[in-house]
C-alpha cells in the first residue's frame, strides 16, 4: 500500500523535496513575489504535485489554463491535456481522478453551467478534484465580465466551496485544499472560487513557499470507496445501480448515499478550520453595523469601513471564507451583537445574503446588498452610502441607485 | 455541543446522518460510544461488553480484509480470525457468534443470500435474516461502511460497531479508528477478560433484530 509518509524528505523527478505539508506552508520561508492571480495560480501547482490537468479554453481563466501547460512542459505535471469542452473536461477529471490521480482544473462562467452535470457526480464519487472557478456573468447576453452568480449553482452539489479574496488567499488555498479534499473521511471536490479578472488579472504580492519544496503525492489507497472497481458503484454507474430499480431498497440507499456526501461536507469542518485558520474571520464583531462578504466584496467592505473611520463610524467585517461547510455557527456568533448586517456582493440575486439570513436569528437585520453585477465595480462609496441610509444618516446620492 | 446520540434504531423511515446532527469524529487515541469522544481504552470495554451481551454477535469483514492484497491485510484477517474464535470461546451456551463477509458492493437482485453475505446496499437484509443484534464491521472501504451503518440505525435494532482503519465513523453507535492489528487484538484481550463477567440477553423477551 502506498504511504505518502514514506516519501517525505525525498525528491521528485525535478528536484523538488517532497515536504511534510504543514511544515511546507506554516514553517517554510515564504519570498515575496509580484504576481498577477493567474501566475499564482501556476506557482500553487508546481508546488502541488499534481497527477493530471485538463484544460479548456474560457475567459477569465484561460491564461492560468495556458500557463499550466507551460508547467507540463517543464515536468512539473503528470499529464496535461484540452478538451472537447467544459462538460468533457469535467467527465475527464472523473476518469482521472476514478484512477487514483491527483487531478487540477480550471473554469468560469459559462463553462461551470455547461460542466454542471459532473460536480454532483464527482461529490457523489467522492473525488477529490480541484477546480478552480474565476467567476464571471453566466447569462446572456455575453459577459465576461466579473459576476459571482455561478457560486449560487455549486453551493448544493456536494462539492466543497471556497470564496478567495486575494491571489495570496488563492495560492495558499490551492495547496491546503488538497489537504482537506483528500482526507478520507472528506474525500470530496473542492470548487475554489475567486472573483473573475479582480484577482486573475490583477498583480499583488503574494508570499510563495520554496519552489523547491512540493505536497507530498495523493495516497488513493485511503480513498472512502474503491479506486477504479468497474463493477461497482460509484464507478459502475449505469447497469446495476439504484438509478435502474425502483423498489424501496434502491430508494433508500441512493437516500443514505447522498446523506453521507453531506456529512462528509460536515467532516470538512475541522480539517477545513485547521487549514486556512478558520470558516471566517473577524474584525470588530462588537460593533453595531458589521460587513459580511465573501471574495473581493470583502476588499471593498474594508476600504468602505475605512471611509466610516474618517466619519467616526464603527462598522465591523466578517470575511466568509468557506461557503462549503458553511459557517453557520460562527456567522451567529460573529453577529449577535449586531443591529445591522451589510451584505455586499456582486451578483444580481444576493445569494449570500439568503444564506445569512437562513442561519441568523431576527433576519431582518440582514441588508441584502448593495449589490452590483455583470462586471461592474463595486465602489466603496456606495458600501458607505447604503450603512448611513440604514443609520438614518444624510449620504451623497449614488447614481443608479436613485437616492 | 449536540443532543443526538447515536442509538440503536430503528430509528427512523430515513435517519439522518449523525454527522449532520452535530457528532464529530474522534481524534487519534480516542473513539465515541453513542457519538460521545471518549479515551480509545473506555472503547474496548464497552465493544467486548456489548459482544458478550449480545445473542448473535457478528464480524462483518469487508473487501480490505478479505483478499491478502497486501502484507497487512493478511495479517489483519488472521487477527479478525483469533477475535471471532475468542468470541466463540468466551460466550455462554444459546449465544452464537457469526462472521458473514462483505464480499463486494455491487447491488444484487433480486437478493443477495443472507446468510453468507452481507452488502451495503441493503444490510438490514442480513441482520434481520440471522437475528443479528451486535455486529462490527471491519476492512469495509468507509463510504460503504456508513452506508451499512446508517441503514441498520435506521431499520434495525442492532448495535454497531465499526473498527476504521481510517478516521472513524459516526454512525456506527461505536467507532474505532487507525485500526491496526494490534488494536483487533486488544479487542479480543478485551474480550478475554470480561468473559463470564457479563449478563447475555438470552432471556429477554426482546430479540436483538426486530424492525
Amino acid at each position: 500500500m502506498a504511504d505518502s509518509h514514506s516519501v517525505i524528505g525525498t525528491k521528485n523527478k525535478k528536484g523538488q523535496t517532497f515536504t511534510d505539508t504543514w511544515t511546507m506552508m506554516n514553517d517554510a520561508p515564504r519570498t515575496p513575489s509580484f504576481f498577477t492571480g493567474s501566475e499564482v495560480i501556476k506557482e500553487a501547482l508546481r508546488r502541488a504535485s499534481c497527477d493530471v490537468m485538463i484544460a479548456y479554453p474560457i475567459t477569465p481563466q484561460s491564461e492560468a489554463a495556458a500557463l499550466i501547460g507551460e508547467l507540463f512542459a517543464e515536468g512539473y505535471i503528470g499529464d496535461y491535456f484540452r478538451g472537447e469542452s467544459e462538460f468533457a473536461v469535467m467527465s475527464q477529471c472523473a476518469g482521472a481522478a476514478f484512477g487514483g490521480a491527483r487531478v487540477f482544473t480550471t473554469t468560469a462562467g459559462p463553462g461551470t453551467m455547461r460542466a454542471m452535470e459532473n460536480f454532483p457526480m464527482w461529490s457523489g464519487a467522492r473525488l477529490p478534484i480541484q477546480m478552480i472557478v474565476t467567476c464571471r456573468g453566466i447569462n446572456s447576453p455575453l459577459s465576461i465580465q466579473p459576476d459571482t452568480l455561478e457560486i449560487a449553482y455549486l453551493l448544493n452539489t456536494g462539492m466543497l466551496v471556497w470564496h478567495a479574496e486575494t491571489a495570496q488567499d488563492f495560492f495558499d488555498w490551492i495547496l491546503k485544499g488538497y489537504m482537506v479534499s483528500e482526507e478520507p473521511d472528506v474525500h470530496l471536490p473542492l470548487a475554489l472560487c475567486c472573483d473573475g479578472f479582480f484577482v486573475t488579472h490583477t498583480k499583488d504580492v503574494v508570499n510563495l513557499t520554496p519552489a523547491d519544496m512540493c505536497l507530498p503525492p495523493y495516497d488513493p489507497y485511503r480513498s472512502p470507496v474503491p479506486c477504479m472497481d468497474m463493477e461497482c458503484p460509484p464507478v459502475r454507474m449505469m447497469r446495476d445501480p439504484f438509478v435502474m430499480k425502483s423498489n424501496y431498497i434502491s430508494y433508500a440507499t441512493h437516500a443514505s448515499w447522498q446523506q453521507e456526501v453531506w456529512a462528509a461536507v460536515e467532516r470538512s469542518r475541522k480539517h477545513t478550520i485547521k487549514w486556512i485558520n478558520g470558516l471566517i474571520e473577524t474584525e470588530n464583531t462588537d460593533a453595531e453595523v458589521i460587513i459580511v462578504s465573501s471574495g473581493t466584496a470583502v476588499s471593498q467592505g474594508r476600504e468602505a469601513i475605512r471611509l466610516l473611520e474618517d466619519e467616526g463610524i464603527r462598522c465591523g467585517l466578517v470575511k466568509i471564507k468557506s461557503l462549503r461547510p458553511w459557517p453557520g455557527e460562527e456567522i451567529r456568533e460573529a453577529t449577535k451583537n449586531a443591529k445591522h448586517i451589510i451584505v455586499p456582493e456582486f451578483n444580481v440575486t444576493g445569494w449570500l445574503a439568503k444564506e445569512i439570513k437562513a442561519t441568523i436569528p431576527n433576519s431582518d437585520r440582514v441588508n441584502a446588498g448593495p449589490r452590483v453585477c455583470g462586471g461592474m465595480t463595486m465602489p466603496p462609496e456606495i458600501i458607505v452610502s447604503e450603512i448611513k441610509n440604514l443609520l438614518g444618516m444624510r449620504s451623497m446620492s449614488m447614481a443608479g441607485r436613485g437616492g | 455541543m449536540t443532543q443526538y446520540r447515536v442509538l440503536p434504531g430503528p430509528e427512523h423511515f430515513l435517519p439522518p446522518s449523525a454527522a449532520s446532527m452535530g457528532i464529530r469524529l474522534p481524534n487519534p487515541g480516542e473513539a465515541h460510544i453513542n457519538g460521545v469522544i471518549v479515551p480509545e481504552e473506555k472503547a474496548y470495554e464497552e465493544a467486548a461488553k456489548q459482544f458478550l451481551m449480545a445473542k448473535v454477535p457478528t464480524l462483518f469483514p469487508g473487501p480490505l480484509v478479505l483478499w491478502a492484497w497486501n502484507e497487512k491485510a493478511a495479517k489483519k484477517a488472521t487477527a479478525i480470525r483469533h477475535l471471532y474464535n475468542t468470541l466463540k470461546e468466551c460466550v455462554q451456551p444459546g449465544q452464537t457468534p457469526m462472521l458473514i463477509p462483505m464480499p463486494d458492493y455491487r447491488p444484487k437482485y433480486p437478493k443477495i443470500n443472507p446468510e453468507v453475505e452481507i452488502n451495503p446496499n441493503h444490510p438490514n437484509l442480513t441482520i434481520w435474516h440471522n437475528k443479528i443484534d451486535c455486529c462490527m464491521f471491519i476492512g469495509v472501504h468507509c463510504h460503504q461502511a456508513n452506508l451499512s451503518l446508517k441503514i441498520i440505525r435506521g431499520g434495525t435494532s442492532c448495535y454497531t460497531i465499526a473498527m476504521c482503519a481510517q478516521a472513524g465513523h459516526e454512525d456506527a453507535m461505536l467507532s474505532f479508528r487507525d485500526a491496526s492489528v494490534e488494536k483487533i487484538m486488544r479487542l479480543a484481550d478485551a474480550v478475554k477478560r470480561l468473559k463470564g463477567t457479563v449478563q447475555p440477553r438470552l432471556t429477554s423477551a426482546k430479540s436483538g433484530a426486530s424492525n
